[in-house]
């Protein structure tokens, strides 16, 4: 037999730990990784191309479809940074609205994250648990949009709608009896906020039985911890941001370094690990999201107690209220331009970014002064580290890669772009 | 904000004392203009300072100004624009450097952050930026065997190649393309004077910063 020393190994595009169409070309020796070449750009839909010929509204829809699994996140930066070159202030109730849906947003990602992650590694009962927890969130995203994923919900100026008074019901079917129908929608009585406070109140039970499953799994923490190690310098020099950074020990948090909307005044905490390998990226996520679904309880009370407008009232860049728009010549005239010709947005360059759950996600925008924005350039996190997989798994053994590419927290939406 | 930048970007040009360039501050923003021959130094001291250390790139992109409309005046028709964030000192500055019109090359920053690596490749493949020294200059997004670089100004919307499924050759062939570009809402810019002192406010700005 000749001795094959070095060999290449093709993984993907379709292959189930790929977590989407990541495409990696790995040479081993025996099964030890020597060099690992992601080919990405399958997912390739040139958002950015596109954005450049549409009206800045009518990109917010293809923010959502970026990062598929945090899709007002993504909303959220693109319009912080519309509402920036506008120099326009967003209502308060509307900011916390939108941190509200961002902190959703982000049990929504971990969960997914979680639930994937654990999978590639062979816990397959995660997966199941995770997908229960964002059925409920997915039903928020409902009421409050119509959609639930893509949302469009975000607005350069506020939020499109204030939150509804009452949650979808579920209906008999041939499936589901009316008794079981009736024990489904108990918790949908109320409004939607009040089926928000009871997943608070639920959720923190939840996440202790993710970690009775996972933190002292004996499999869980061979199979992560020393993989995919990286200091906080290391980790600094490649780009890495959000739980990549704080995993290894640095304590940055756009939230709290640079507070935006009305994170200032809410109060929750960083938690950040000490190895920066792939166990502490788990139980960094782990507590971001019982922090979330503090922030979330602090919004709700704070939403109770305090109606208002949610929208920006300049019309001249935001949609006017229905009845105007019947009633008012003026309105009619704004509804007109607001749909055939959008807004101008004046000259100049703005980067806008917010804590995703990935890490930083920032989109750069270059306005002439047109109603189309000239260059848009998205800033996605997953990028970033996916570029660093050739780094984090030289030297790994092969069934080590899955679990790198499940720490990394991948989405092909917002990589690919 | 404002008036923190407007601070730093003093520091900035006392440390860049050296290097010709420009800084602006706008929405909380500082920007500093380089010359594509300096950028490597440049980047060294913003990185290597105590008081700036710009530890981490965020983000590398590269702009094609062929078809800017605006008032500001542009140099030539591509930029390179760098997105620096210090985590030490919780401050950001964007770097714009411009690049010749017919052969856009610009050193490689892949030596000072790691990071660099993908954003510069990405720059590459959709913009046809050449960064010279880069480790592996490949197309990153685009699909193998791909022609042009799609965000440069005249590339077309709608692509130049479309592909289907050939039953007769029994593969996937590349065809031109068949549909026609459809712009449905006019690309316009309204002389709006509710932004007219903007523009010169932010002027102002810079040369009393300069």
């Amino acid at each position: 037999m000749s001795e094959i020393q070095n060999y290449t190994l093709n993984f993907g595009p379709q292959h189930p730990a790929a977590h989407g169409v990541l495409r990696l070309i790995l040479e081993l020796d025996g099964e030890v990784v020597q060099r690992a070449d992601p080919h990405v750009g399958l997912l390739h839909r040139g958002t950015e191309k596109l954005a450049e010929s549409r009206i800045y509204n009518q990109s917010i829809g293809y923010m959502d479809r970026l990062d598929y699994v945090s899709m007002m996140c993504n909303e959220h930066a693109y319009c912080m940074t519309i509402e920036k070159l506008l120099e326009i202030e967003v209502p308060e109730r509307a900011q916390y609205i939108r941190v509200m849906f961002d902190e959703i947003t982000r049990i929504l990602n971990h969960l997914m994250w979680l639930g994937t992650h654990a999978l590639d590694v062979g816990a397959m009962t995660m997966f199941l648990y995770c997908f229960r927890e964002r059925e409920d969130l997915m039903d928020a995203y409902e009421a409050v949009s119509g959609a639930r994923m893509h949302a469009s919900y975000y607005r350069p100026g506020g939020v499109y709608r204030d939150l509804p008074d009452s949650m979808p019901q579920y209906e008999a079917s041939q499936w589901h009896t009316q008794s079981e129908v009736h024990e489904q929608n108990k918790n949908r009585q109320g409004s939607l906020l009040d089926f928000l406070k009871d997943f608070t109140n639920r959720f923190e039970g939840y996440v202790d039985e993710y970690e009775t499953l996972l933190t002292n799994n004996r499999i869980w923490k061979q199979r992560t911890v020393d993989i995919g190690c990286l200091t906080a310098e290391q980790a600094k020099d490649l780009s890495m941001t959000g739980p990549m950074l704080r995993a290894s020990g640095v304590a940055w948090d756009l939230r709290k370094m640079e507070p935006y909307e009305v994170y200032d005044k809410l109060d929750f905490d960083i938690p950040i690990g000490t190895n920066g390998d792939s166990y502490d990226r788990y139980v960094v996520r782990i507590e971001e999201m019982r922090q979330s679904s503090r922030i979330i309880s602090q919004c709700i009370d704070w939403l109770r107690v305090n109606p208002g407008p949610v929208l920006h009232e300049d019309h001249k860049v935001t949609m006017p209220e229905r009845m105007d728009m019947k009633n008012d010549m003026e309105g009619l005239i704004h509804h007109f331009k607001h749909f055939t010709e959008g807004y101008g947005v004046p000259e100049g360059e703005a980067y806008g970014a917010i804590e995703h759950p990935k890490g930083e996600f920032g989109t750069y925008i270059v306005s002439d002064g047109a109603n189309k924005p000239y260059r848009l350039k998205i800033r996605a996190p997953g990028f970033a580290h996916l570029a660093a997989m050739d780094f984090l798994v030289k030297g790994h053994m092969l069934a080590d890669v899955v679990t790198v590419i499940g720490t990394l927290d991948i989405v092909f939406g917002e990589i690919d772009r | 904000m404002s008036q923190y930048y407007s601070e730093l970007s003093d520091k900035v040009i006392a440390q860049l004392a050296d290097f010709s360039l420009k800084a602006e501050v706008a929405y909380g923003e500082l920007t500093i203009e380089v010359n594509k021959d300096d950028l490597i130094q440049i980047c060294l001291i913003l990185r290597d300072d105590q008081d700036l250390a710009f530890d981490s790139l965020i983000d590398v992109c590269g702009v094609d100004y062929s078809t800017y409309e605006g008032s500001k005046p542009y140099q030539s028709r591509y930029a390179s624009v760098y997105h620096l964030l210090s985590v030490k000192n919780n401050h950001r500055i964007r770097i714009r450097t411009w690049l010749d019109d017919d052969l856009p090359v610009v050193d490689s920053v892949v030596g000072i952050w790691g990071g660099a690596n993908w954003f510069e490749r990405e720059a590459f493949d959709l913009l046809g930026i050449i960064y010279s020294g880069h480790p592996d200059l490949r197309r990153i997004l685009t699909d193998y065997g791909f022609i042009g670089h799609p965000l440069r100004k005249d590339f077309p919307m709608v692509g130049q190649v479309e592909m289907r499924y050939d039953a007769n050759k029994q593969r996937v062939i590349y065809e031109p393309v068949t549909i026609e570009e459809r712009v449905i809402i006019p690309r316009v810019i309204r002389d709006d004077n509710r932004y007219a002192g903007r523009l010169n406010a932010s002027e102002e700005n810079s040369e009393e910063s300069a």
